[in-house]
């Protein structure tokens, strides 16, 4: 599907927040729709597992 | 000194919450060093580097939190370890009252199963998966913005160019700013909505232009962040060019700006070929340029507040606030002389202490015509880039908000102890004689940055007075009375403390240099 900046600009804007909370609480201030993405890091951050799961995803 | 490690098994917060917190305990009675971190192994390099990391530590995994503290004795590090408790006790009462009104999933997919109707995707991750959770928004369909930095250039090029061919903003990575329908999205001010839109490689600028069109009657339309590196040759300005076609096509934008600092070459060629098919008119600000674009209905402007200034104008909305707005050359010469008069003989340089890097990069370009030389950490010209950020030399400007500072420590936008900590030390330094400040208020700023600065100015200009000196503060507030910090209440904080403030950064600059003229004339 292919979209366009200018779809965006007529349409509500309603946001997927992914990492810091604080930029959650500020579209909370002004009434826009958000969810928060509470991240962790994949595999718990360890970059062995990490490998291992690229390979399996590739 | 007693060093102590507390590891947290399976427990996560965010590194800015942790590097708040580290500064705040590190700054405790009786603690020498101190740092609360996620236990990955560069973390755990890092605090074995400065001797924070005990061997009984080192098995800690990235899934667990290491609390460690150098400190005098016991009684110091207790504190420290009971601070650390509650703070994050306060943290989970927050976080439950957050879970409360926030619709909060684990992973994006979910995310997007539970909204319907997302449309923009606000990530905020650490660097090194920062790329990853960007190509899933936008395998989601979703337009992005990348707050996060630390991804490579390569992984930029793809995920713009990814964004492109779906017809999706992809606006960073390092993208601070950006306001989309009317709503701030990270580093963002409150502003009217109105015919002016913009698109910034700068977020700091973004935010400055878009609080002065306020300040002036304007209104914005779109504030498209494109990230730093945008206009560089390897992207090609993808994102700018992409942006500056949309708000061409968008019926509520009468005028464009495009912020940046100059383009490389490649990208100046692309911008001034897309620029002949724009019938509205373009305030190009490219900070430092050399070479413009032109065409006829171009206006290269030289400093942020031109560009608000122009903009204004062309949009037609230019009234009584626009002739307010800019003090008058008498009455900034009769402020300065007051100012250069309560100098001591030694006292002759400036020192800036920014905590947005393309409001320091203004500031240097206004200030260099009027006094010279400016060193900087962040110097356009190379022999005038320091040596050592931590130490001023001359008539210096330093941006708090480079990669050297924020190095494990919190931005100063979100956490301005650091900056106040330099504004004391510069002070101390008896040829200083003026101290140029950004205050920047906003969506994701700290609650209350004239507040944390104060006691150190305060402090700082009785220290000099003790020392037979004067210290003059001269400052810019960036922000609108919608925003959550309260602007009027934040300027009083600094005009109660002696801070002589501006309406804008330019002005705020142009009034520090005229005070320094004003006191190498009188000697």
């Amino acid at each position: 599907m292919v979209s366009s900046p200018n779809e965006l600009f007529n349409q509500p804007l309603a946001v997927i927040n992914i990492g810091l909370k604080i930029f959650a609480e500020a579209l909370q201030e002004q009434a826009v729709p958000c969810v928060h993405v509470d991240w962790r890091p994949p595999a718990g951050g360890d970059s062995n597992l990490l490998a291992i799961l690229a390979k399996l995803n590739s | 000194m007693i060093t102590r490690n507390v590891v947290k098994k399976n427990y996560y917060s965010d590194s800015v919450t942790l590097m708040l917190l580290s500064s705040r305990i590190a700054k405790m009675d009786g603690v020498k060093e101190a740092a609360v971190m996620m236990a990955t192994e560069h973390n755990k390099e890092l605090m074995m580097r400065s001797g924070l990391l005990l061997p009984e530590a080192k098995t800690a995994t990235p899934n667990d939190m290491i609390i460690a503290v150098t400190a005098e004795d016991e009684k110091s590090v207790e504190a420290a370890l009971q601070t650390v408790e509650e703070y994050f006790a306060e943290e989970g009462k927050s976080q439950a009252s957050f879970e409360d009104e926030m619709v909060i999933t684990r992973t994006q997919d979910t995310a997007v199963r539970t909204l319907p109707g997302a449309n923009l995707a606000l990530i905020s991750v650490p660097g090194r998966y920062a790329a990853n959770e960007a190509s899933k928004a936008l395998d989601n369909n979703l337009h992005v913005l990348l707050f996060s930095d630390n991804v490579t250039l390569e992984e930029e090029k793809e995920l713009k160019e990814k964004g492109a061919a779906k017809g999706l903003l992809m606006m960073g990575p390092d993208c601070g700013t950006a306001i989309i329908n009317g709503v701030g999205l990270g580093f963002a001010n409150s502003v009217r909505r109105g015919p002016i839109g913009l698109v910034a490689a700068a977020g700091t600028g973004l935010q400055e232009v878009t609080c002065l069109i306020d300040k002036l009657g304007g209104g914005i339309s779109q504030g498209i962040g494109t990230g730093g590196r945008d206009v560089k040759a390897a992207i090609g300005g993808t994102m700018m060019l992409m942006g500056l076609k949309a708000l061409a096509a968008d019926p509520a934008t009468r005028v464009i700006v495009l912020i940046s600092k100059p383009p490389e070459d490649a990208v100046l060629v692309s911008l001034s070929e897309a620029l002949k098919s724009v019938a509205k008119p373009v305030v190009t600000c490219f900070l430092g340029a050399r070479v413009d674009v032109a065409g006829e209905n171009v206006y290269p402007v030289r400093t942020l507040q031109e560009a608000a200034l122009k903009a204004v104008e062309l949009s037609g909305l230019a009234g009584d606030n626009v002739a307010n707005f800019i003090i008058p050359d008498n009455l900034l010469q009769q402020t300065a002389a007051v100012e250069a008069g309560r100098f001591s003989g030694q006292q002759k340089y400036l020192r800036g202490l920014y905590s947005g890097g393309t409001l320091c990069s203004e500031a240097i370009y206004v200030l260099e015509p009027l006094i010279g030389n400016i060193y900087s950490n962040v110097a356009p010209a190379a022999q005038y880039l320091l040596s050592d950020p931590e130490t001023s030399k001359e008539h210096t400007l330093i941006d708090m908000g480079e990669d050297y500072f924020t190095d494990g420590r919190p931005h100063p936008m979100i956490d301005p102890s650091y900056r106040a900590e330099r504004l004391r030390r510069e002070a101390l330094d008896p040829e200083t004689a003026v101290i140029l400040l950004d205050v920047l208020i906003g969506y994701g700023s700290h609650a209350d940055p004239a507040g944390a600065l104060v006691p150190a100015i305060v402090e700082a200009k009785e220290e000099a007075a003790a020392a037979g000196r004067y210290l003059s503060v001269v400052a810019s507030v960036c922000g609108t009375p919608g925003d959550p910090q309260d602007l009027a209440q934040q300027e009083e904080k600094l005009r109660e403390a002696g801070v002589i403030l501006m309406p804008s950064n330019a002005q705020a600059a142009l009034l520090a240099a005229t005070i320094i003229k004003s006191c190498s004339n009188t000697r």
